[in-house]
């Protein structure tokens, strides 16, 4: 799968996958979308990368292996879990918080911190799955 | 009830979990002073405990703790009476003589501080155990003693010995565990409660139950695994592979008595009918006797103590099980005489050990010169296990055989088992003390001999805690008064449920009564089978051998036999054919569905179709187009990329209805799965086209269909009822108000259903490291990322591990994870 045209776009089209992918994330409360589609997105979008530049390019541009990126996802959504036994309301109680800059009004949530450890957890282990599968693939 | 109190035994219960959090950095910076920073855990359990002793020696208890589970009833609630007292004043007090011990034994040893760590866990849990008054928490902490003592009885893991006997102690004292689950349970469904002070009332009714013999045999099982009895005593002595801190500590006041704590608390509700007064005694007895034999044969310092420590236990269950007020008072003796002498005596063998680098007695000769102190303890605790004047020992001995209620010679006969259970105690009691007295000559007295390390006393931590235990031995035995009213009687009656009052004396009046004649007789058999020893010895080896197996050899032979089986089931259903997995899955899945319907089978009505409009029809027409591709094709690559189309027109479909979160995450799922799918093919080198002969396509074909059709046929049928709607209503009216969102499929995700998503992102981060797991056992380990060999990076080792992995055959496991992805993520 290196052809000049793929190669060529696959960063473009990554960076926008990824940009799109956060925003899938961000407005899934509300409209259309969330972590899971989100997460998916994203891990779409490292697969196509993997796919045009080889694998090790991609593990660099990552810094941190996808599936620790996957176990922090967990992390933080059992965690933001907690911070609702602060309030004495039981475990994963949807908390929120509004902050306001300016005349944008933006809301902090607890559910959010839950579906941004959601997204984490789907993109770090699809691409975790993905990419060492295109290893050997690669190494041919 | 005040919360002071509330607080103050919790944590008396709970502080050595904390001391064991920490020990191991206290022992990082301290270095030797660990074990004396430590101690002053259990010392001060021990002061604070002491403060409760004169309240329970007016026969009342104290009630503590705190909701747990409050939707079920269960309260971590802790129950202070004379028994439950004695024992975690036992627990803490030998315990912090042992920790002391433990720090010198093991000092310089590179896991000290994990060691610690491990003992104070144990403590923690043996505590917790018996201050319980809530019997899950005693389940719990029960368990808990089990875990701690598998972790300390394997602390040595290189060793194999020492493993195996961790693994049998497990083994054994965990499947007790299960039993006495079991029993706590139906004592629940009986009593409607989860607090042993509250069921004590519920005894009469429970013991006219025709469920008793259950429940009996159930706490019964826990206990006897717990307190090694025949036929589950092996585990004991093989325990012996852990360091001697552990064997001291575990083996005289704690783990083994466990199941004497159990059975004492648990008297009053269980105890006390033909069963128990038939059972108890029987199995108690034989353990004596066996154990004490066992302890003949062997010349190893630990094993003589181990095998000693059965028979003891034997002797207590024996006691409990005869249950007259003599022979409780005599339980309740004897339960510290052994407490004091058998950790003083472990402790002096690990001493002797630790100086001579051998515990083999026949290696051993004249220490008393050399370790003058350890002799004077040694001195102690053998007379404790012989019964001499002035210890715990001989005041338990007393009373033991003031079982035996006679006037005339007559009434020997009339009460023939009374007579038996002290002709047993007797024997016992006798080749007990042929073993002590065998340990005090052949390694004390006599000519000093050379030994693998030269002879010397150890340090201060090395024999302060027998010395003091002999020492408080000798003493209690002779302040026999406050014995008998502060210890003895209280903890007599907490576990007769009514009041005993123990006739202890020490004076010349005794002299003459015939239980002290039949404790002269004891001294007498005893010193007789010390002389015959070696005789003795030499007949129970050569016995054995020609006997052939034990009962050690029989676990392994389960064990392995258990092994084995698991195997052949396993193999039985992963055989590794990938085509056989799907095969049964989906006549599973086909009969699932069909086999209920086939009962009250009414052909669902066709629903008339709406007049579809072109860009349905369209859909419709890509996912003909797509599953007709996937039939026809000639090679796999295109079947999947056609599997594809066909799934995007499933997606097209839900987002045209209404549902584009299903429809977005079906795209990608649908994505997602071709790329990994084909990813895995190319890995995978199979060929190009499947091999299937005429026969296995017809048979693949007619399952699909016979699967499709079924699920059509349901949807239709489950279409034709009307929708319960309560449900979307709610999500509808509430989404907004309470969880501040519009997406409902979302707010449902993470908010409704959050504890629900996290269980499920917890599975997909585990199934993505199994299947890296098996993508780089196929791959001779990672290249690259987490696990790559550090420093060799560079691209070309990897390509030279390439020839070899291309090479290797290929197997389905990979596939078989692979495809188990992306199917997971679409539901």
């Amino acid at each position: 799968m290196k052809t000049l045209i793929f190669r060529t776009i696959a960063p473009t089209l990554t960076a926008i996958m990824v940009v799109f992918s956060i925003f899938v994330l961000l407005r899934g409360h509300n409209e259309p979308g969330g972590g899971f589609i989100g997460g998916l997105i994203a891990a779409s979008a490292i697969a196509i990368y993997g796919i045009a530049v080889g694998v090790r390019e991609v593990r660099k541009a990552l810094v941190v292996d996808p599936i620790s990126l996957a176990g922090f996802g967990v992390f933080i959504a059992g965690f933001s879990g907690l911070l609702s036994l602060g309030q004495s309301v039981p475990y994963l109680t949807g908390l929120w918080g509004y902050i306001s800059i300016g005349a944008t009004k933006i809301t902090i949530s607890t559910p959010m911190i839950f579906d941004i450890g959601v997204y984490f957890a789907v993109v770090g282990t699809i691409s975790a799955v993905a990419l060492a599968l295109e290893e050997g693939d690669v190494d041919k | 009830m005040s919360s002071d109190l509330d607080v103050g035994i919790t944590l008396a219960a709970l502080a050595p979990f904390f001391a064991a959090a920490l020990a191991p950095f206290i022992h990082r910076f301290t270095k030797s002073y660990a074990g004396w920073i430590l101690a002053v855990i259990p010392a001060s359990i021990f002061i604070y405990l002491l403060s409760f002793v004169e309240q329970m020696s007016r026969r009342e208890f104290v009630s503590a703790g705190f909701e747990w589970i409050p939707s079920y009833g269960i309260r971590l609630s802790f129950y202070l009476d004379g028994l439950s007292v004695t024992f975690a004043l036992l627990i803490s007090g030998i315990g912090t003589f042992i920790i002391l011990y433990s720090a010198a034994y093991l000092s310089g040893h590179k896991h000290l501080g994990r060691f610690l760590s491990f003992m104070l866990l144990f403590m923690g849990s043996m505590l917790g155990l018996v201050l319980s008054d809530n019997l899950i928490s005693l389940f719990v902490f029960w368990e808990l003693t089990s875990i701690t003592s598998f972790l300390l009885i394997g602390f040595d893991h290189v060793r194999q010995a020492s493993r195996r006997a961790a693994i049998q102690a497990l083994v054994i004292t965990g499947g007790g565990g299960l039993a006495l689950l079991a029993g706590i349970l139906l004592l629940h469904q009986i009593t409607n409660q989860w607090d042993i002070s509250e069921i004590f009332v519920w005894g009469s009714t429970i013991k006219e139950m025709d469920i008793y013999p259950l429940v009996l045999g159930l706490f019964l099982l826990g206990a006897f695994t717990k307190s090694a009895q025949f036929p589950f005593h092996f585990w004991l002595p093989n325990a012996m592979e852990a360091p001697t801190p552990v064997s001291a500590y575990l083996h005289s006041a704690t783990m083994v008595k466990a199941g004497i704590y159990l059975l004492m608390r648990m008297n009053p509700v269980l105890g006390g009918t033909t069963e128990w007064n038939i059972i108890l005694p029987i199995v108690g007895g034989f353990t004596l006797l066996w154990g004490a034999a066992m302890a003949m044969k062997q010349t190893d310092l630990k094993q003589m103590l181990a095998q000693t420590t059965v028979a003891s236990l034997g002797l207590l269950v024996l006691l409990i099980g005869v249950g007259t007020d003599a022979a409780l008072s005599a339980a309740v003796l004897y339960l510290l005489a052994h407490a004091f002498y058998k950790g003083a005596l472990f402790m002096v063998a690990g001493g002797v050990d630790h100086a001579t680098g051998t515990r083999d007695i026949t290696q051993l000769g004249g220490l008393w010169k050399v370790m003058p102190v350890t002799f004077v303890a040694v001195l102690i605790g053998v007379a404790g296990m012989a019964g001499v004047p002035a210890t715990v020992a001989f005041l338990a001995k007393e009373e033991m055989y003031a079982v035996l209620e006679v006037s005339s010679v007559s009434d020997l006969f009339e009460n023939w088992q009374n007579t038996l259970v002290v002709f047993v105690m007797l024997l016992g009691n006798a080749m007990m003390m042929a073993v002590g007295l065998t340990i005090l000559v052949k390694a004390f007295l006599g000519k000093l001999k050379t030994t693998p390390h030269k002879a010397h006393e150890g340090s201060l931590s090395l024999w302060i805690g027998a010395l003091v235990l002999g020492v408080f031995a000798i003493w209690a035995g002779t302040q026999i008064k406050y014995l008998g009213s502060i210890i003895v009687g209280p903890v007599a009656s907490s576990v007769a449920n009514f009041q005993i009052s123990p006739k202890l004396h020490l004076d010349f009046e005794m002299l003459t009564t015939l239980p002290f004649f039949i404790s002269t007789l004891t001294w007498v058999v005893g010193f007789v089978i010390y002389l015959a020893i070696e005789d003795i010895r030499a007949i129970m080896l050569r016995t054995s051998k020609a006997i052939g197996w034990t009962f050690d050899i029989l676990f392994d032979w389960l064990m392995f036999g258990l092994i084995k089986l698991s195997a052949a089931v396993t193999r039985f259903w992963h055989h590794g054919r990938w085509e056989l997995y799907l095969i049964v899955v989906f006549v599973g899945v086909a009969l699932a569905m069909a086999l209920p319907m086939i009962g009250n089978f009414n052909m669902p009505q066709m629903p008339g179709l709406q007049a579809l409009s072109f860009f349905e029809w369209g859909i419709f027409g890509m996912a003909v187009v797509g599953l007709s591709a996937v039939v026809l094709a000639k090679t796999r690559l295109i079947a999947i990329v056609s599997l594809g189309i066909q799934g995007f027109a499933v997606a097209l479909i839900f987002m045209l209805f209404g549902a584009p979160d299903l429809g977005f995450t079906q795209f990608m799922v649908e994505t997602l799965s071709v790329v990994i799918l084909a990813l895995v093919m190319t890995r995978l080198h199979l060929e190009q086209r499947d091999a299937r002969v005429p026969w296995e396509v017809a048979r693949d074909a007619a399952l699909s269909l016979t699967v499709g059709i079924s699920v059509t046929v349901l949807m239709i049928s489950v279409l034709q009822n009307p929708i319960d709607l309560r449900l979307s209503e709610f999500f509808a009216l509430t989404s907004v108000p309470i969880a501040h969102g519009h997406n409902i499929v979302n707010v449902i995700l993470v908010d409704y259903r959050g504890l629900d998503t996290l269980g499920e992102i917890s599975v997909v981060l585990a199934t993505g490291i199994a299947i890296l797991a098996l993508i780089r056992i196929r791959g001779g380990g990672p290249q690259t990322g987490v696990g790559a060999p550090k420093g060799v990076k560079k691209p070309k080792r990897a390509r030279k591990a390439t020839p070899a992995k291309s090479k290797r055959k290929t197997t389905r496991k990979s596939t078989k994870s692979a495809q188990k992805k992306p199917a997971g993520q679409s539901t």
